[in-house]
């Protein structure tokens, strides 16, 4: 993978700084389509790109999907077991489980791309400057990773979520403050091993300046991994955020948060399994996927340097 | 000489690595707990407390001065193992932590001992057959420990193994009426019940306890099987295998006499990890047995807003996991003759 | 020669997911003797070791004849192997740094060849092994006995790796350059303790290497490999006769110290020599 996208060292200094990001382009989605190609290959990971493009098309036709409205009650049909008219029963406010589920995937994958989109600008901006940097910026901003990394990801976004009040925005918050550290560790691995190369150097004698540098000449490089990794721990992430759901922590009733669901099914558990099953297998469903198209992706490139943490 | 005195060096080194670590720790709950809520008193005091309970601790904080001060008051209370009292239960903090801590470190020793009789062999297993079926087979089933949302499988195996089948105890760590019978000496059941010879209540214990360290001890598993699996494939390759497989000893014989020796000294170290990082799985599935330990104590405090009690949590795993990464640095060098020197 | 320990006939080795063989129809038979196998890099002659143990289980192996004294090495199953492995055929690696358990002691590893295919107490097996590293000329075999490879030297651990080997009497060893990753001081009598052991023993043995002059002096008889195959095979003395122009090319490559001092020839290769068949 890096060996196919590394840009070779230009001696023209001109075009050296422009060319990496404008030839960039169309060679990444080539290496994107042999990637996809290779994960549809393996069974494993074919399972979780189809379980994931399940889930966007749900979430997109969600109202299309879905029986019932998620929100209304029906107190005169309350737990109610599977059936015809109730694919998954009913809660215990005669509300319809599988439309609350269909539309779930919509707060499922709001998290996903909130997460994504906080997680991995800050994750990149202290990678890539404490690789760029180095020195005393690359000690203090490491040790920082370090100290969040000194934590499980469920504790310390329980302890944001308790300073910043319970809601799901707020969880997403914690989780993105938590989540961010072994991403700051990639970039910075990445920006180090080519830190040195010609066309970095021919953009500071340039008269680059460094945020130009890394923003034009180093991010771009790191964007293809860091992406990567960020669907590696996107598992993680679903089961931190459904674990804030079930503690009431994330989002609040009456949304239809898969966690949330559970929590307020377990309740009536002994009697109605399905309240708690059914979020309980979207749930799994859902990180499996991630963590087998993660694995898929562990095989596809480079095994050894995604192996660590 | 001389090594002995770059041993010293990284000895130090170490030292002041974890000191800073220890000080990131505390700017970080203290930020957490007194800078993030938007009355830090409150969210200790909780919303009903009287004016007198408020200004006292509004003083106590040192809120009025600047947030450098504040900080050194912080310090000063960590140090001296202050942590403040607990609104829910009247007690010091530590002294409520010290209390329920053993429940799970008992949970989470059970869970470990667990996955990693399952995971280590299994990893071995995959490494020896890779990409043959046995390997698909065991990728999967740890993934799927690792996908499972663990509050989940909780419920599902209460209502499976306790509620239908009856296998096993259900909520708590021992049946209703047992609680109280046992003196408690270490807080440790198993060991309380032992020591009284309550051989009925160490059995209600164990089967108390099954259930939920299995669970835990499955989902790390996965990590567990996937690291030993790594570092098999990496020994497999080496020259001091085809070595072994020269003197005639069979595959069985040559993984676990040989490779299975050179990857000891990392799984410990994965192990500690593992362990560490159980305790975030105990803070829910602890939810779901109502196991009275320090997930139960800290999700307690947080539905409550006791943010005392909710940093102090923090700061008690935290250290957690520094004291297991000093332990797995430690039994790295006991373990490996090259490091002995 | 009468009896051979090894009659081999056109074996081909192939790797899975390879092109071309490593190895292709090589053929030769081995009595009490020394056989040198030399050949540069790449050119099958490990392979060609590793394939006679059956050390590659992923490797396709195919061969006329494969006979090891009365086995049959291609029908052979995996359990008999293992009673062949390290009691009647030994393999010797290259380098003692990797290819010795960094942690277990050295004579513990010794003694395990032995208990493997003896049933014998710990105590015998230590015994034999400290015999066995006296017969290598360690002086303090008790002592070494006890050592982490990574706390011997390079000459002492390929010592440590011929005692392992030899323990056990083999009637036919191979060794896979067993000297190249040692200090050129140490090569000589790391290798004259192997020839003594061998010749006293009535071993029979493959040499694999590289290097020309070193399989001269060791070795009855020579077999010249290139690209898989093995172009030219002849008595050892008779090296500087060879007729082979790749052997000419490799022996005329060979810096001489009493040699003039102008630049060595390169080696000029022929695609022939790829297809050629064996004299």
């Amino acid at each position: 993978m890096m060996t196919e996208t590394a840009p070779r060292p230009e001696t023209d200094t001109a075009t050296a700084t422009a060319t990496p990001r404008r030839r960039r382009t169309p060679q990444a989605l080539k290496t994107a389509g042999t990637l996809l190609r290779f994960l549809m290959r393996q069974p494993p990971s074919a399972f979780g790109l189809v379980v994931l493009a399940l889930l966007v098309g749900t979430a997109i036709l969600a109202p299309v999907l879905a029986t019932h409205d998620p929100y209304v009650q029906n107190l005169g049909e309350t737990l109610l077991p599977p059936s015809g008219a109730h694919f998954f029963g009913t809660d215990e406010l005669g509300r319809d489980v599988y439309s609350r589920l269909v539309h779930g995937s919509r707060i499922t994958l709001t998290i996903i791309f909130l997460v994504t989109i906080v997680v991995g600008p800050i994750g990149l901006a202290v990678g890539t400057a404490a690789g760029y940097f180095g020195g005393k910026v690359d000690i203090v901003l490491m040790r920082v990773t370090d100290i969040f990394l000194s934590f499980p990801s469920l504790i310390l976004s329980l302890a944001f979520v308790a300073a910043l009040g319970p809601s799901l925005n707020n969880a997403i918050i914690a989780i993105a403050l938590t989540a961010w550290p072994p991403i700051a560790r990639l970039a910075r691995a990445e920006t180090l091993t080519f830190r040195k190369a010609d066309y970095i150097s021919a953009a500071r004698l340039q008269g680059a300046s460094p945020l130009r540098i890394i923003w034009r000449s180093i991010v771009p490089m790191c964007l293809p991994s860091v992406l990567i990794r960020l669907t590696l721990n996107m598992a993680t992430v679903i089961l931190t955020a459904a674990g804030l759901g079930f503690l009431g922590l994330g989002a609040q009733p009456p949304l239809p948060e898969w966690g949330a669901m559970i929590a307020t099914g377990r309740r009536y558990m002994i009697d109605s399994w399905w309240l708690v099953t059914f979020p309980g297998l979207a749930i799994l469903a859902v990180s499996l996927a991630f963590n087998l198209l993660g694995d898929g992706l562990r095989d596809a490139l480079d095994p050894r340097q995604m192996h660590k943490r | 000489m001389l090594l002995d005195r770059r041993r010293t060096n990284a000895l130090v080194g170490q030292g002041a690595s974890i000191l800073v670590t220890l000080f990131g720790l505390l700017i970080l709950t203290f930020v957490i707990g007194r800078i993030m809520p938007n009355d830090p008193v409150r969210a200790i005091v909780g919303e009903d407390a009287t004016r007198e309970v408020y200004d006292r601790v509004y003083q106590q904080l040192g809120l009025g001065r600047p947030v450098w001060e504040q900080f050194l008051l912080y310090i000063r209370d960590v140090a001296t193992l202050d942590f403040g009292t607990s609104v829910r239960t009247g007690q010091p903090v530590l002294t409520d932590i010290l209390r329920v801590l053993p429940a799970t470190i008992e949970l989470a020793t059970f869970a470990i001992l667990f996955g990693a009789l399952v995971g280590v062999p299994l990893g071995v297993l995959a490494a020896v057959n890779k990409d043959r079926w046995q390997d698909h087979v065991i990728r999967v089933f740890s993934l799927m420990g690792h996908s499972m949302p663990i509050f989940w499988t909780g419920m599902i195996g209460l209502l499976v193994f306790y509620a239908w089948l009856g296998w096993v105890g259900g909520s708590g760590r021992m049946d209703q009426f047992y609680i109280g019978l046992v003196p408690e000496r270490t807080n440790f059941l198993l060991i309380d019940s032992l020591l009284a010879r309550q051989w009925d209540v160490f059995a209600s214990a164990l089967n108390h306890i099954l259930l939920p360290a299995s669970l835990l001890g499955y989902s790390s598993s996965a990590y567990i099987t996937r690291m030993t699996r790594s570092f098999m494939l990496d020994q497999i390759n080496q020259e001091y295998i085809t070595t072994a497989r020269v003197k005639g000893l069979s595959t069985r014989q040559t993984i676990w006499r040989h490779a299975f020796g050179n990857i000891r000294v990392q799984l410990v170290t994965i192990v500690a990890l593992a362990y560490g990082a159980l305790l975030e799985g105990a803070v829910l599935i602890e939810t779901v047995f109502a196991w009275p330990g320090f997930g139960s104590y800290l999700t307690a405090n947080l539905l409550i807003g006791d943010m005392n009690a909710v940093m102090t949590c923090v700061l008690v795993v935290g250290v957690i996991f520094i004291a297991l990464n000093v332990l797995s640095d430690i039994l790295y060098r006991v373990f490996d003759p090259r490091t002995r020197a | 020669m009468t009896d051979p320990i090894l009659d081999v006939a056109d074996l081909s080795v192939r790797y899975p997911g390879a092109t071309a063989p490593a190895v292709r129809n090589v053929s030769f038979t081995l009595g009490r003797e020394r056989l040198g196998v030399v050949g540069e890099s790449g050119s099958g002659k490990s392979t060609l070791g590793r394939a006679l143990m059956r050390l590659m289980p992923a490797a396709d192996i195919t061969a006329r004849r494969m006979q090891f004294e009365e086995v049959d090495l291609l029908a052979a199953r995996e359990r008999q192997m293992l009673k062949l492995r390290g009691r009647r055929m030994s393999m010797i690696l290259q380098d003692p740094k990797f290819s010795l358990n960094p942690i277990r002691r050295c004579g513990d590893q010794i003694a395990e060849a032995y208990r493997t295919h003896f049933r014998c107490s710990k105590a015998q097996a230590h015994d034999k092994a400290v015999e066995m590293l006296d017969a290598v000329q360690i002086r303090e075999p008790e002592r070494v006995y006890r050592l982490y490879p990574h706390e011997v030297s390079g000459g002492m651990g390929q010592r440590v790796m011929i005692a392992m080997m030899l323990l056990t009497d083999p009637d036919l060893v191979i060794a896979d350059e067993p000297t190249s990753a040692l200090d050129v001081t140490v090569r000589l009598q790391v290798l004259r303790i192997l020839d003594d052991l061998v010749r006293e023993k009535g071993i029979g043995l493959i040499m694999i290497s590289h290097d020309l002059n070193l399989v001269r002096n060791f070795c009855d008889r020579v077999l010249i490999m290139y690209a898989g195959r093995v172009v030219e095979t002849l008595k050892a003395r008779d090296l500087d006769r060879a007729q082979h122009p790749y052997t000419r090319g490799l022996l005329a490559a060979q810096p001489r110290i009493a040699g003039d001092r102008g630049d060595l020839p390169v080696l000029q290769r022929d695609p022939a020599w790829e297809q050629e068949a064996r004299p």
